[in-house]
């Protein structure tokens, strides 16, 4: 019998260099997460995706999955955490989902929705913070970025231009753009690159096709995030 | 293509530094000192020299706080915004030097000639109220000084001129114990060691019990055995002199008066674990001290006891760098500062793996704080057994204190492990104490019904600061002071810490206006909670031990603030309307708002 640790009491197979998420995702059980992406290195830094792994909490995208590990995630308590963590994203940017091109397809939207957050709980910060519309195909929008830092791994792994870094420190993190004036239009980005799509909010969003697909048929409508995730993850 | 203007000075920075990215701190530093920000120009010249993005040159520059990307001041005054000093009066100076100047703190003055502002604790709790002017310090600031201060400013005296008995950095020795009552000559902990193989003296460190001074307290011979059973390329050693907790000053006492026992601690740790090339992160607060650092470094080379074929020994090559931060209390996170050190944002890496199997470039490394480092030199020097000889049975040995706060002889302390709080209050005079906070924010905050407990791993541990809190304080304060730190000093990394340490800065500044409810101390514990558990390092974990502290100890001081049962808005209205009264300048009874209940 192959090597195995315990999601939430059910057996899971796990193989070396594999973490807790990508074990999981592999025997089709979800782990909430928005930093975590199969195609690039794990980052840990949004924590949604924290469980308890023999008694010690963690990022499941981070800690390796240990055969014999006894791991809790959907427990009330770790639930509670992520509507937290959720409402901490809501808080520091300015996310209007019905005026967002991305609604339907974002995956904050749909965490928020799996996790039965519907109001807002604690002050919103309100930031101000800049709309860069400079290049001819993509709208780069930090009001409505969460620091997941994907772009910045995709523009590096999978593009090699390095057009995005995360800059900054503390609430004054930011993402800022390689190029001599600072705008998305003057840096090497093209709409073809994996960094123009790879954002799970609509931070980084293509122009000229917010409605294509109309609302109601977009990727979370019909399926909750769980089922959407196991199955993009698998295919 | 034109030549940058900034070509020839850009280029006597980097003859100091290799055209590598683990320079980008230290020339970024030298950039920031010499033009007093970092001109666009500048950092289009510098990325392309170490041929790396230019937004990875931003990213870097906007994560440091000393370092800027628009002009400050010529004169660019930082106030020590720790409780210590606002309890020293600091608030006060503060808005004396601005009125004096004309000027609004956090604003660079319309000629461009002074800034001032507010910075994390700088180590001078012993000795304040104290600012760094153009990254040095003067201390034991009054008004008088300050008036003084003012006038020098307007006159733009050069630094240079000011009298320099008000940058004197004065160290007071309260008590010695079994380090600073006799210490070891210099060379003699290496001449020891080498008369020693390595499985010797990491015999004797192991029998002296030796735990890391830096908060952990991970056994200092275990880190130095698995560094130097680690295969790599190369090993390092690193010494953490990012002293950042709020309180702590005991690491600039040692570099100021003892850094030969700091850096022969390192040369023999270097031995043992077979490292040749070692570093002193520096905390940007203590650039003062850098000029006097290197002179002890080079006079150790001319010893003999740094550099190739250390005391006539063969292959024993080993020297040390000094780097300096920049203002990043995260830094002091090991992991954080190895990334600060490889000239990156300091945010703290995924562990495992740890520093000693991957480290400083990915290979084998030893971090210890400074005070270890003096520790172990000794250790080497004598042998384990009249170290473990004193302390208690999980904390062996002696450590330093940095006294502060409510008390007649502030200082420096040396007591062996075990002692209780009320002995160390009564030896510093501090008659009327409330409260202690040991360890600083991160710590514990201690309730005048538990000083008989002990600092020691096994029951109150401290990484050195002990602030005295007494009757006249309010601890709501205390803890509202620290929440503002840790919010300030969040790397950003990670939700919970990046969000929730400001949510939680917002909370406590909403009671101390007088709106809170209920509903606020129901979230502040969400908050707590959240942090806790999620955080990514140390910390976030701790950013909430302050409040939680004061909540369960000083609930009254809480309970006092809640104007309202259930909730109260934190939008105040009166207040959403200073904008208007200011560009009005109107200051009557209809041009304000009365809050509806």
């Amino acid at each position: 019998m192959s090597d195995s640790f315990t999601l939430d009491g059910r057996a899971i197979p796990c193989a070396p260099g594999q973490s807790i998420l990508q074990a999981a995702s592999a025997a089709g059980v979800f782990i909430p997460h928005l930093c975590f992406h199969p195609e690039f290195r794990p980052q840990g830094s949004c924590k949604l995706c924290t469980v308890r792994a023999s008694g010690r909490l963690g990022s499941a995208c981070t800690l390796p999955a240990t055969p014999g590990l006894s791991v809790e995630s959907d427990t009330a308590e770790l639930n509670a955490r992520r509507r937290v963590l959720l409402q901490l994203l809501f808080v520091e940017g300015n996310h209007f989902c019905p005026a967002c091109e991305k609604s339907g397809d974002c995956l904050l939207q749909a965490t928020a929705y799996a996790l039965k957050i519907l109001t807002p709980e604690f002050v919103q910060f309100y930031p101000h913070r800049a709309v860069d519309a400079s290049h001819p195909d993509i709208l780069l929008d930090m009001n409505r970025c969460i620091l997941c830092g994907l772009c910045v791994e995709a523009s590096h792994r999978a593009d090699g231009k390095d057009v995005f870094a995360l800059a900054g420190r503390g609430l004054h993190s930011h993402i800022v753009v390689n190029s001599a004036s600072g705008r998305l239009g003057d840096s090497t980005l093209t709409a073809t690159d994996r960094a123009a799509h790879i954002c799970p909010v609509g931070a980084i969003l293509p122009k000229r096709q917010g409605f294509h697909t109309p609302i109601g048929e977009r990727k979370y409508d019909h399926k909750t995030v769980a089922e959407q995730e196991i199955a993009g993850e698998s295919e | 293509m034109t030549e940058s203007p900034h070509a020839s000075t850009l280029s006597a920075i980097l003859a100091h530094h290799p055209a590598t990215p683990q320079a980008l701190l230290q020339i970024l530093n030298g950039i920031q000192s010499h033009y007093g920000h970092l001109p666009a120009t500048a950092l289009d010249a510098l990325a392309s020299h170490l041929q790396m993005p230019r937004s990875q040159v931003d990213a870097v520059a906007a994560f440091y706080a000393f370092l800027d990307l628009e002009p400050r001041g010529e004169y660019h005054l930082l106030f020590a915004d720790n409780i210590i000093e606002q309890m020293q009066g600091s608030t006060a100076l503060l808005d004396q030097l601005c009125r004096e100047l004309w000027i609004e703190p956090g604003k660079v003055s319309e000629d461009g000639l002074v800034s001032v502002g507010l910075t994390s604790c700088i180590g001078m709790g012993d000795q304040g109220p104290a600012l760094l002017v153009n990254q040095r310090p003067l201390t034991r600031l009054t008004a008088l000084r300050i008036a003084e201060i003012a006038c020098r400013i307007r006159d733009r005296v050069p630094l240079e001129s000011w009298p320099q008995e008000w940058f004197a950095v004065t160290d007071t020795i309260q008590r010695r114990d079994w380090l600073l009552s006799a210490p070891p000559q210099p060379g003699q902990a290496l001449v020891a060691v080498l008369a020693r193989d390595a499985d010797a003296s990491l015999a004797e460190l192991r029998r002296s019990g030796l735990r890391g001074r830096g908060g952990a307290g991970y056994p200092t011979a275990d880190k130095w055995a698995y560094c130097r059973a680690a295969t790599g390329a190369a090993h390092y050693v690193v010494c953490n002199a990012d002293e950042g907790e709020p309180g702590t000053f005991k690491d600039r006492f040692l570099l100021s008066h003892h850094a030969d026992l700091v850096f022969e601690g390192m040369t023999a740790c270097a031995r043992l674990i077979g490292a040749h090339q070692g570093f002193l992160y520096l905390r940007g607060e203590y650039r003062y001290l850098s000029g006097y650092l290197q002179d002890v470094l080079e006079r150790r080379r001319k010893q003999g006891w740094l550099g190739r074929n250390i005391l006539g020994c063969a292959g024993f090559d080993f020297d040390i760098e000094i780097h300096l931060g920049a203002g990043a209390y995260v830094c002091g996170e090991e992991s954080a500062l190895l990334e600060s050190l490889e000239g990156r944002r300091g945010i703290p890496r995924i562990r495992p793996p740890f520093p000693v199997q991957r480290g400083y470039l990915g290979q084998p490394t030893v971090i210890n704080n400074v005070e270890t480092f003096a520790l172990a030199c000794k250790i080497m020097q004598e042998g384990g057994a009249a170290f473990a000889a004193c302390g208690t049975a999980e904390s062996r040995g002696t450590r330093l204190h940095s006294v502060s706060g409510d008390c007649a002889r502030p200082g420096i302390y040396e007591y062996p492990y075990g002692v209780t709080i009320a002995e160390v209050l009564r030896d510093c005079g501090a008659d009327d104490a409330q409260a202690v906070q040991v360890g600083g924010p991160s710590g514990v905050c201690v309730a005048a019904v538990e000083f008989d407990r002990r600092l020691a791993f096994e029951d109150v541990p401290t990484a050195g600061a002990f602030m005295v809190f007494d009757h006249s304080r309010d601890l709501f304060e205390v803890a509202r002071n620290f929440s503002h730190f840790f919010a300030h000093e969040s790397c950003g990394f990670c939700t919970p810490c990046r969000v929730g340490t400001s949510l939680l800065r917002d909370l406590m500044d909403k009671l101390h206006q007088g709106l809170g409810s209920a509903t606020d101390l129901a979230q502040i514990e969400q908050l707590d909670a959240v942090l806790r558990d999620t955080s990514h390092c140390g910390l976030g974990h701790s950013a909430c031990n302050p409040v939680l502290d004061t909540l369960a100890k000083f609930r009254p001081a809480y309970q006092a603030r809640l104007a309202h049962h259930d909730f109260a808005p934190a939008f105040d209205l009166d207040a959403a309307l200073n904008a208007a009264r200011q560009l009005t300048g109107r200051d009557d009874a209809a041009a304000h708002l009365e809050q509806q209940p």
